[in-house]
């Protein structure tokens, strides 16, 4: 048992709702109390699908229990069969259903239904959303492609003459994702520049008609490995489809995919066509423009889904110049990707589910940006840091009205624009260093291109009730958030005390110049202080130490 | 999944037409209730024993709120409890333990059964006596099910309220300390700006000391005996009901307080129990019973005579149905209710037009179809629906507006027809 405020993803029959909502043709009848069908509002409120998501719940009752729960599953399957006419029907349980153990996958196939019957085994008390979402996407590829060739549709679909450009599918994309709906369209924009043909897009978009084309493809771009790496894995080992493993996000990782597929399509690498596509990408020009100077080495925390976590670590580091103090990811079955991406930053990676404990690391790290899911942006706004949601779970405001993908060039200019807006820009950042004092513009004021407004100086750092915020001042705050006491109390302590602690007292004078760091840094230059008289032995730290350590350490 | 079948209503003359069905249900479970339990009460913490599937429930029905740190979590039961190498009992007493340190401020604790704990048996009214032995008198230890094979949205309330009454002191041990004094206790969560207006119009008849159940705090709870009549303030607390009757109270029929003549005969009803004079209670309702009429007057040009398809929801239902047909003209195509009380809306029922079809219970799919054959002008619908309704050109009300908006007693009657005159305005605001 595990104590849950908030979750990241949700049961693994979301996931399997996910990819039917995002086909043509499929339905879905899932075994399911009454509640349950609170899911729907995901798909019609958040993402505002115009649509019913084609799910059939069984809606049964405590009274049912005793009685025959079968019978109500067989009888939604027929309903559902009958009026939704669907051309692959998925079945299985939520968690509750889990534990009465209907089997509803032997009763749908029981019935001999012409359509065909795919039965779902997810496992609701060990397994999650996107693993759900990845096991559904297989067995369907897996069924009906095997029903396919075992017919006579094999003959129809049978490989085109090699004469004809090389094509792929694009896997993974489905309702509910972040940003997948502009990432399909700006991928796809792109392989047709390539010169290379889609195939089939799958699960989004896709009909079980589609699904039985899958395998005439050269090769799979899998977009989302939460979702799509199983059934790719599979394609690969039936049908010799080899696949992606280079995400397009920012404009090196763009880069190195066309450079990936183009070898997967046995087209040579062009590197005019590469140049001439690239030139589509501000960001880089940006990123490289004066303006961005302030962007250098600004503190960024990083927490997503596996893949977007780490492409946005990459982008930020490689494409932005910002350092990479935290990195961690929600996706425990890509626990060992991210291991190696945090390698690359010298950090220890971050991997749970339990938005307490992010939240810990985040007021451990004082980053200066957070780039996170909607649980983040939570915990963003309590600091008073700025964010921007780079991956699911999300609110309704990250499914924009406008083009907006995260992937391929284009996505490249929309990960500058969004993850900068949240920034104070650089010249105002260093007029508010020069006039600490201003009773108007200052720490504790937001960016004025964002209106400008005072934060709340009481949440930003505090781990505290609100009460006991207010009674102290900031500074107090940003002491204790570092864990060693050394606010003024600490003069009251013996010396023999002091020493045994290795307590380092700050001077009146010190402290007020400490105050005139940003607040940003001040965590880092006060520790870097500490660490520095440590090393030297000074146990009063003055206002020369201050510099002393800054000198030491800026070299 | 049967289709209609009538209920036989041999004891009932002429009145509205109740039949029920039985399908795919679009309502929420009772866990929902929480949303706005957990802010009504703010010294109390909701702990839902339950699946993963709950705590995203809860986190997707409030997610378009931001609460840095809710005062509703979820134990989320796992496979090692289901296999039995984790005792279960013990593992919610860790959890618990670990919630009470991180929050030394909850006074009271529920916990909210669901439905893998009540398939799996998990005894959560023993676990509460367990944990009350531990915490208890710092933080009482409460519980009840919130659970969609048993509860419907708002029963989530009802259990939720049930479940403090139990709790309370017996009876007898406070008849002393009456003076045999008859008192009046409003049942149902209000907003608070609601309770304030309503304990003024109280003040005006002349009634003191009215209580309102629950308060604001845990710790302030009425005293329920043989000389408590009460007023429903919302129609779906039956067991709240029982149980406050079980300690001798007596309930005033009523209407509920929802729109001008509902609100006006709910204050009649107090005034009558307490041999208040017709002179001094119209003195009392007069300017605000004034104020409703100008403020809904308005939206009636809007609504009159447009026809409404309830989809079922809060069972609210059919007091907003009266006062949508009777103070506003709007023509009821079909009102959809998940439960009907019949003795607790009797009075409503009796208001209601002789040829409304009230549907009880729930078939998603055949309502849909009824839904377009009669063709209204505006649907009162969940969320689930909304979106895709308005996409094939209807016209919507989300009716989870109507649980989380202050829209009970004079004050609020012409909010509440703002509700939905807005759709129907906005629509033609917009218009191309």
């Amino acid at each position: 048992m595990q104590l849950t405020l908030w979750t990241y993803e949700g049961p693994p029959h979301i996931g399997a709702m996910r990819v039917a909502t995002s086909m043509k043709d499929v339905h879905y009848v899932l075994h399911a109390p009454q509640g349950d069908t609170y899911a729907d509002l995901l798909f019609t409120m958040i993402e505002r699908l115009p649509k019913r998501p084609p799910v059939t719940y069984t809606t049964f009752q405590a009274r049912d229990l005793g009685g025959d729960t079968a019978q109500l599953f067989i009888d939604a399957v027929h309903q559902a069969n009958d009026r939704f006419k669907p051309n692959a029907l998925l079945v299985g349980s939520s968690c509750t259903a889990e534990l009465i153990q209907d089997d509803p996958g032997g009763l749908a196939l029981g019935l001999k239904l012409k359509t065909p019957v795919i039965p779902l085994d997810l496992p609701a008390y060990q397994r999650k959303e996107n693993w759900g979402c990845a096991e559904t996407l297989y067995h369907l590829v897996r069924n009906i492609t095997k029903r396919s060739a075992a017919s006579s549709l094999s003959e129809v679909t049978s490989k085109p003459p090699e004469s004809v450009r090389p094509s792929c599918n694009l896997l993974g994309a489905t309702a509910l994702g972040f940003r997948h709906r502009d990432d399909v369209t700006e991928i796809s924009k792109l392989l047709g520049e390539l010169g290379i043909e889609i195939n089939v897009v799958a699960p989004m978009h896709a009909s079980v008609k589609d699904i039985e084309r899958l395998p005439l493809a050269d090769f799979n771009v899998v977009l989302y490995p939460e979702t799509a790496q199983t059934t790719a894995l599979w394609l690969e080992r039936e049908f010799k489809q080899p696949f992606t493993k280079k995400i397009p996000i920012g404009h090196k990782g763009t880069i190195a995919f066309i450079r990936e597929v183009l070898t997967l399509a046995n087209l040579p690498i062009d590197e005019e066509l590469i140049k001439h596509l690239s030139k589509r990408s501000r960001a880089s020009w940006y990123a490289a423009s004066v303006d961005s100077t302030y962007l250098t080495n600004k503190r960024v925390f990083i927490f997503a889904d596996a893949s977007h976590a780490i492409a946005a670590a990459r982008v930020a580091a490689e494409e932005m110049g910002f350092q990479v103090v935290g990195l961690g990811t929600y996706s425990r079955e890509f626990a060992r990707e991210i291991r190696e991406a945090a390698k690359l930053y010298d950090i220890t990676p971050l991997i749970t589910d339990d938005y307490l404990e992010v939240e810990d690391q985040i007021e451990q790290l004082h980053p200066e940006l957070i780039l996170g899911t909607q649980m983040e942006r939570h915990i963003a706004k309590r600091h008073g840091i700025p964010c921007t949601v780079i991956s699911a779970p999300m609110h309704v405001q990250d499914f924009p009205a406008r083009y907006a993908p995260q992937m391929g060039f284009e996505g490249a200019n929309v990960l500058f624009d969004t993850w900068v807006h949240p920034l104070m820009m650089g010249l105002e950042e260093h007029l508010l260093g020069m006039f600490r004092e201003d009773f108007e513009f200052n720490d504790e004021s937001a960016p004025s291109h964002l209106g400008g407004a005072k934060k709340s100086g009481a949440e930003k750092l505090s781990t505290q009730s609100p009460e006991q915020a207010q009674d102290n001042s900031s500074l107090e705050l940003t002491f204790e958030q570092d864990g060693a006491k050394t606010s003024s109390s600490e003069l009251t302590q013996s010396g023999e005390e002091r020493v045994n602690q290795l307590i380092q007292v700050w001077s009146n004078e010190a402290e007020m110049e400490l105050k005139k760091i940003p607040f940003f840094v001040r965590g880092k230059a006060k520790r870097n202080t500490e660490k520095f008289a440590k090393e030297t032995g000074v146990m009063q730290i003055t206002v020369e130490t201050l510099y002393e350590a800054k000198a030491h350490f800026s070299r | 999944m049967n289709s209609v079948i009538p209920i036989q209503s041999s004891n009932k003359a002429l009145g509205p037409n109740i039949q029920h069905e039985r399908g795919q249900r679009e309502v929420f479970c009772g866990l929902t209730g929480i949303i706005w339990l957990h802010r009504k009460i703010q010294d109390a913490f909701f702990l839902v024993v339950g699946s993963r599937t709950c705590a995203h429930l809860i986190q997707s029905a409030a997610g378009v709120m931001i609460f840095a740190e809710p005062r509703f979590g979820t134990a989320i039961i796992d496979d090692r409890d289901l296999s039995g190498i984790a005792d279960a009992n013990e593992e919610l007493d860790k959890v618990v333990n670990q919630l009470l340190r991180r929050r030394k401020d909850i006074k009271t604790l529920f916990l909210v059964g669901s439905c893998p704990s009540e398939v799996i048996k998990l005894d959560l009214a023993r676990a509460a006596q367990r944990l009350n032995k531990e915490f208890n008198p710092h933080v009482k230890v409460l519980n009840y099910s919130g659970s969609g094979i048993e509860t419907t949205f708002t029963q989530g309330e009802d259990a939720c309220l049930s479940s403090i009454i139990e709790s309370l002191p017996p009876a007898h041990l406070n008849e002393v300390a009456n003076e045999n004094k008859k008192k009046l206790l409003i049942v149902g969560t209000l907003a608070d700006v609601i309770e304030d207006q309503m304990q003024r119009i109280f003040k005006d008849m002349g009634l003191t000391g009215v209580e309102f159940f629950p308060g604001r705090n845990s710790q302030k709870m009425p005293v329920i005996d043989s000389n408590t009549v009460y007023l429903l303030a919302q129609p779906f607390l039956a067991d709240t009901a029982k149980r406050i009757e079980d300690r001798g109270a007596t309930r005033l029929a009523a209407p509920f307080p929802l729109g001008v003549e509902g609100t006006s005969a709910w204050f009649e009803a107090a005034a009558g129990a307490f041999e208040i004079s017709k002179e001094v209670l119209e003195k009392a309702l007069a300017a605000p019973r004034q104020r409703a009429l100008t403020a809904i007057a308005r939206h009636k040009t809007v609504l009159e005579n447009k026809k409404i398809f309830f989809f079922p929801d809060s069972q609210l239902e059919i007091p907003l149905a009266r006062f949508l047909s009777r103070e506003l003209g709007m023509k009821l195509t079909e009102v959809g209710v998940p439960y009907v009380h019949r003795q607790h809306l009797e009075q409503e029922l009796k208001l209601l037009p002789t040829d409304t079809l009230i549907m009880e219970g729930q078939h998603v799919e055949q309502q849909l179809d009824r839904c377009e054959q009669a063709n209204p002008d505006l649907v009162v619908c969940g969320l689930g629906l909304a979106n895709p309704l308005e996409a094939k050109g209807y016209t919507t009300k989300w009716s989870i507006e109507l649980v989380f908006t202050p829209i009970q007693g004079f004050d609020q009657a012409g909010d509440l027809a703002e509700l939905f005159s807005r759709p129907l305005f906005r629509k033609e605001k917009i218009a191309a």
